[in-house]
């Protein structure tokens, strides 16, 4: 090693981006708050393949026999349960993180996908309402904006217990985004940090939970399906209660899942990650003889066909998108289109954010460059709402037919027959956390017992 | 008045008849024995008498956002969350009121004769809420907006990161919580009171007498210098 290769080591300990983040830590006197979900490095379903057919399964003609997408979710207790056309919903995400706008182009994609969007801490808006065929009405700690009129008009009820990004924790809004039309939503004054609670105000434990559920079902007169949403941390326990507690439906969030704004150390250092929690989950109801009875949604950092199959393969009955959705709106993007068809280019307003296109997750600043997560009038009118709404059903309807690509190359004739025999791990972790067989192996770590 | 007896109906079947009601009807739920969720989810104005304890979330999601809703007594003592996210409309209770007392509640008016417990007025949104004996520890937790009003004594930590609510205490206060502090009353103030005295039949309460609990605002902004506050 040369005298410069020796002096210019990186410190393990203390590489460039800790020494950064310390360095900032001091100069503002704060600690770093930041939207959508993990960014490090951690098993995901990228470690696993999929056993396509051979000689000992054969496969189905893709483009030619069909593969069957529709879900149904909630059949346990509600008298209308929701028919999904697709295994893939969008997650529940905020008004006051979106822009009204933002929520009405998730809305009209879903809708033109036969899929189901998801309210989120802000309430029910009625262009959301309007714009969503299928809508997911969320039951947050905060209760901001929660009416019961709203509730009568859900296609289906989630109790929010925790998410992936920060189980654990409540969620923020930054006073830049609290303006007049979201703080009298959420009966706040305008231009407050908001800070979400982290529990529940009129229930604790797996015991009250059971009697919320009922209030819920009694105030909607049993017909629409209740979820409960779990950030992923102990997951076989919190399954099993919400089960228990009646749900129909256990959402579980994995901690890539994204947020709009918490902070940093929550979102990277709270949870584990997607891929060990739907086998988790899944085992969870089996154990107790509700799988089938009891459906698994399994979201946090699903980006693809391949995700949603592996999910799929490891027990989800369906998978929920939050910042997959928003990078198919135009996330990241580094242009948008202006009503005139003129593409503007955007470059200097992520760099007046301390960043890029590819690279951003300033939610929390309300500053978002192409009008998604911000409540500022000027930059909301860059989100076009048909187009945006266009790019997502896209999406949308490519993602499935990734998922019904694999299936179908599985040899199975509906997407929820994949199952953990059709993968094996590309590492030992994987192996151990989705309990599959390492690859060009019969071994599965840690098994048998 | 129509009677509905909890010995012959199931939860189901009594909130089903309640819901099918239409503004003016009085209806009486009889032998209730402590059953959770009666009366939940009404929105119309409609007299509901309970003749008994009742459970967990009685007269929870009730009334609409126009201020209107049933108007619901508990001849009893009731559980957790009583008249939770309530929008319209009264709750009354007769006897005392377990934790979460018209919690996130966001309109009409909600009275506990008796006592309430822990975290009364927790999260609320805009309802008037009156407690006519003691509140237990941490009341107005959070509270968003709305009034509550302790004709006894209140529990440590009252009003604990409360924002816009105000709390008005005819008794003593065990201690505040984080960023709650006493404000002089004013006309206002007292105009408030007599109002929700006069409502709630607490003549015990002297509206000239009471103490004002409001927010300190010193937490609505993220500061690291306030990490002792919470």
């Amino acid at each position: 090693m040369t005298s410069d290769a020796f002096d210019q080591q990186t410190n393990q300990s203390f590489p460039p981006d800790v020494i950064a983040r310390i360095h900032q830590m001091a100069d503002s006197g704060q600690y770093p708050i930041r939207g959508l979900g993990a960014r490090r490095k951690v098993p995901t379903f990228d470690d696993l393949v999929f056993l396509t057919a051979s000689v000992s399964r054969y496969p189905l003609e893709g483009y030619r026999e069909r593969c069957e997408t529709r879900t149904v979710l909630g059949s346990r207790h509600a008298t209308r349960p929701i028919t999904l056309e697709i295994p893939i919903t969008i997650a529940g995400m905020s008004f006051g993180a979106l822009s009204a706008t933002a929520k009405e182009a998730l809305g009209r994609a879903a809708t033109a996908v036969g899929t189901s969007t998801t309210t989120g801490d802000g309430g029910m808006t009625p262009e959301e309402r309007k714009a969503s065929s299928l809508l997911v009405y969320q039951v947050l700690p905060s209760r901001y904006g929660f009416d019961p009129a709203d509730l009568r008009q859900a296609d289906a009820v989630e109790i929010v217990v925790g998410q992936g990004a920060k189980p654990g924790g409540g969620g923020m809004l930054l006073g830049q985004k609290v303006n007049a039309r979201v703080a009298a939503m959420r009966t706040l004054p305008p231009g407050i940090d908001q800070r979400s609670a982290s529990r529940h105000p009129d229930w604790v434990g797996p015991d009250d939970l059971r009697i919320k559920i009922e209030e819920l079902r009694e105030a909607t007169e049993w017909a629409v399906p209740i979820y409960v949403k779990v950030g992923a941390t102990r997951v076989d326990h919190d399954v099993k209660l919400a089960v228990a507690a009646g749900a129909d439906v256990v959402v579980v969030d994995g901690m890539q899942g994204g947020t709009a704004a918490t902070q940093d150390v929550f979102i990277e250092h709270a949870g584990i990650p997607t891929l060990p929690a739907v086998r988790m989950a899944a085992e969870a109801l089996e154990e107790i003889g509700m799988r089938g009875e009891v459906q698994l949604v399994v979201s946090g950092g699903i980006r693809s066909g391949a995700d949603v199959a592996k999910a799929l393969a490891l027990g989800a009955d369906a998978v929920s998108m939050g910042v997959a959705a928003l990078l198919a709106l135009g996330c990241n993007r580094d242009s948008y289109l202006a009503a005139n068809g003129e593409m503007i280019n955007v470059v200097a307003d992520y760099r007046a954010l301390s960043t890029s296109a590819g690279h951003c997750a300033h939610c929390h600043t309300g500053r978002c460059p192409v009008g998604i997560t911000t409540q500022d009038p000027e930059l909301e009118s860059r989100l076009d709402v048909a187009r945006a709404s266009e790019s997502v059903a896209n999406f949308l309807r490519a993602t499935t037919m990734e998922v019904t690509a694999l299936a179908r190359a599985c040899g199975k004739s509906d997407v929820h027959h994949l199952e953990p025999e059709d993968l094996a791990a590309l590492t030992v972790e994987a192996a151990a956390m989705a309990k599959v067989p390492l690859a060009g192996t019969n071994w599965i770590p840690g098994w048998p017992h | 008045m129509e009677s509905l007896s909890c010995d012959d109906l199931g939860t189901r079947a009594v909130n089903h008849r309640l819901h099918a009601l239409t503004d003016g009807e009085r209806v009486q739920v009889l032998h209730p024995r402590g059953r959770h969720n009666l009366a939940v989810g009404i929105s119309r104005q409609i007299a509901v008498t309970i003749d008994g304890n009742a459970g967990y979330f009685v007269g929870g999601l009730c009334g609409s956002s126009d201020g209107s809703g049933p108007d619901i007594v508990v001849n009893g003592f009731v559980g957790w969350s009583v008249a939770e996210n309530l929008m319209g409309g009264s709750v009354r209770v007769r006897g005392s009121a377990s934790q979460s007392a018209g919690s996130s509640a966001r309109g009409g008016t909600i009275v506990i004769e008796g006592d309430a417990s822990l975290r009364a007025g927790i999260s609320l949104k805009g309802a008037k809420l009156a407690i006519g004996g003691d509140a237990g520890a941490m009341s107005g937790f959070m509270a968003q907006s709305g009034v509550i009003l302790i004709g006894g004594n209140a529990g440590h930590g009252l009003g604990d990161s409360l924002y816009e609510a105000v709390i008005y205490v005819a008794g003593s206060i065990a201690s505040l919580g984080s960023d709650a502090v006493i404000e002089e009353i004013g006309d206002e103030d007292l105009r408030a009171v007599k109002e929700l005295v006069g409502e709630s039949g607490f003549d015990h309460i002297d509206a000239t007498r009471v103490t004002k609990v409001v927010s300190a605002r010193q937490l609505y902004h993220f500061s690291t210098h306030n990490h002792g506050a919470y």
